[in-house]
């Protein structure tokens, strides 16, 4: 509860006492490169892989003649927009680029290039955390629209190349009863999970004490406090946007 | 000038400072000496604001810091220049990035006239052709030093330097001493430095203040330092034989 409260306190700084515009747009651009840099190789991977071996297994899940080959299409399709882009991604995003940011700020800490900031004038925490804040709120949500299309795209060559079901048959899938909010909520909640990961991770980081061991843990507890966020209110946002 | 009065500091129920009181003059180098975990580095931050005193007040040139509205402090932080204990040289960027960051962000100065500034200041530190090494690839004696040039590359008017030379040879622990003596001589800056090395006391010492338990034990300047009658400080001068040495001959 308490570091609830610290956290709450540490997010409102950041909009205190800010440097140039041009400044924090520059920052954020490369805040933007790293961040993607950081994590789309994996993340692309990953969605390529998942999709397909969700193909493979819900086709052979599908025993029932009466149901056509064409549900693995619309099932992969569902599955990915719902949970698997935004969601799978997070967790993935919190192990690299989570605990890269706390490992970056607690660095920064340990080493007084914060408190060197804090000398000069400059409001630290707005200077280091906002552009990694917007970055990753540019970021995340193209990650994630990027993970659906390999996943898709996974699906479809696990179709192709495993021959369990037709690729006719997995595009009328993908086509058949689409409901396009299920995009717009993958989307709101990319926004959100990439809020919490990079502004948890930031929060982790920046407030390291000790030495290089402690910088090491402040990333540990950062993968795993965002993760336990990202489930969370994973639950929530579904709880509220899809329960009717 | 820096007129430190009454200032109080613990953490919980420990407290690091006691009711110090303190002029720090301009023009001069002067000294914070004491054995390790005394309070010297805390004593610093209190003074530049990164630590907030429990209670007491901090006049830079008669300008109260403590209470001061957010943009006079921030005015005053821009007067400052820091060189920390372990250089902290931001680790992204080049050796003249460093340098050339505290201008970026607190002027307005068209970039070449910058880039002069910054190789002015390198050139003073006796640094030059290390421009576009990272921190990573040079010495800790060159971090310091380019530390230092990065604390006084805007013209600061209060220089802070922690432990300035430890972990570096005696050779290049003088040098260092002598340009912070000669940088404050020069620009006629109040410059602050914590230490606890005898030799930098020796060679640069002009006004020195002895912190011990929490306390101002003692203050003067290096020819008295050897005749204090302070056990404390006796017991810190002549910890080394040298020293001892020296004293009774
Ligand atoms: N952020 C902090 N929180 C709690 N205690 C602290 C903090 N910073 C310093 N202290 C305590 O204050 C005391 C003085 O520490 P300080 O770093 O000022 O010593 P020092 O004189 O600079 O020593 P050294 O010569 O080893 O650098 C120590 O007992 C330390 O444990
Ligand atoms: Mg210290």
């Amino acid at each position: 509860m308490k570091s609830l409260g610290k956290y709450l306190l540490f997010i409102s700084s950041l909009f205190k006492n800010r440097e140039s515009f041009k400044t924090y747009v520059k920052l954020t651009l490369d805040e933007c490169m790293l961040v993607g840099i950081n994590s789309i190789v994996l993340v692309g991977l990953v969605s390529l892989f998942i999709g397909a071996v969700s193909t493979l297994q819900t086709a052979y899940n599908l025993v029932n003649p009466l149901i056509p080959d064409s549900v693995v299409g619309l099932v992969v399709r569902d599955l990915t927009i719902l949970e698997l882009a935004p969601t799978i991604t997070a967790i993935i995003f919190a192990g690299k680029v989570g605990s890269s940011i706390a490992g970056n700020l607690g660095t920064m800490r340990i080493t007084e290039q914060i408190d060197a900031l804090e000398v000069m004038g400059i409001n630290s925490s707005s200077y280091l955390v906002l552009p990694k804040i917007v970055g990753t709120l540019i970021m995340y949500p193209l990650l994630v629209i990027l993970a659906g299309v390999l996943a898709i795209f996974g699906g479809f060559l696990a179709a192709k190349f495993g021959g369990v079901v037709s690729t006719a048959d997995y595009f009328m899938g993908l086509k058949m009863d689409f409901n396009q909010f299920t995009v717009s909520f993958a989307l709101i909640k990319s926004v959100v999970f990439g809020f919490l990961v990079s502004s948890i991770s930031s929060y982790m980081g920046f407030f390291t004490r000790g030495g290089a061991l402690e910088v090491g843990q402040a990333s540990t507890r950062a993968v795993t406090v965002s993760c336990i966020a990202i489930l969370f209110s994973d639950f929530i946002l579904a709880q509220l946007l899809l329960v009717r | 000038m820096i007129e430190v009065k009454n200032l109080v500091k613990s953490f919980d129920d420990k407290v690091v400072l006691d009711d110090i009181s303190v002029k720090f003059e301009k023009g001069k180098t002067n000294l914070i000496i004491g054995a390790s975990g005394s309070g010297k580095s805390v004593m610093l931050k209190n003074i530049v604001g990164l630590f907030k005193p429990d209670s007491g007040d901090i006049l830079y040139d008669g300008r109260d810091f403590i209470n001061a509205h957010r943009d006079l402090k921030t005015d005053i932080r821009r007067e400052i220049g820091m060189l920390f204990q372990g250089g902290a040289l931001f680790d992204s960027m080049t050796v003249e990035q460093n340098v050339k960051f505290p201008l970026d962000i607190l002027t307005k100065m068209p970039e070449e006239e910058k880039l002069d500034r910054v190789n002015f200041c390198l050139k003073r530190v006796k640094l030059e052709n290390t421009n576009k090494r990272m921190p990573s690839e040079i010495s800790g004696g060159m971090q310091k030093r380019v530390g230092i040039a990065r604390a006084i590359v805007n013209s600061s008017q209060y220089l802070f330097c922690d432990e300035p030379n430890s972990g570096l040879d005696p050779i290049t622990s003088i040098k260092i001493d002598r340009l912070l003596a000669e940088i404050t001589e020069e620009y006629q800056i109040t410059t602050v430095i914590v230490t606890h090395d005898m030799n930098s006391v020796m060679e640069i010492g002009e006004y020195i203040m002895f912190l011990s338990n929490s306390h101002k034990l003692w203050e003067g300047n290096s020819d008295d330092i050897m005749h204090s009658g302070v056990q404390e400080l006796d017991e810190f001068v002549f910890a080394n034989k040298m020293m001892r040495k020296f004293r009774d001959q």
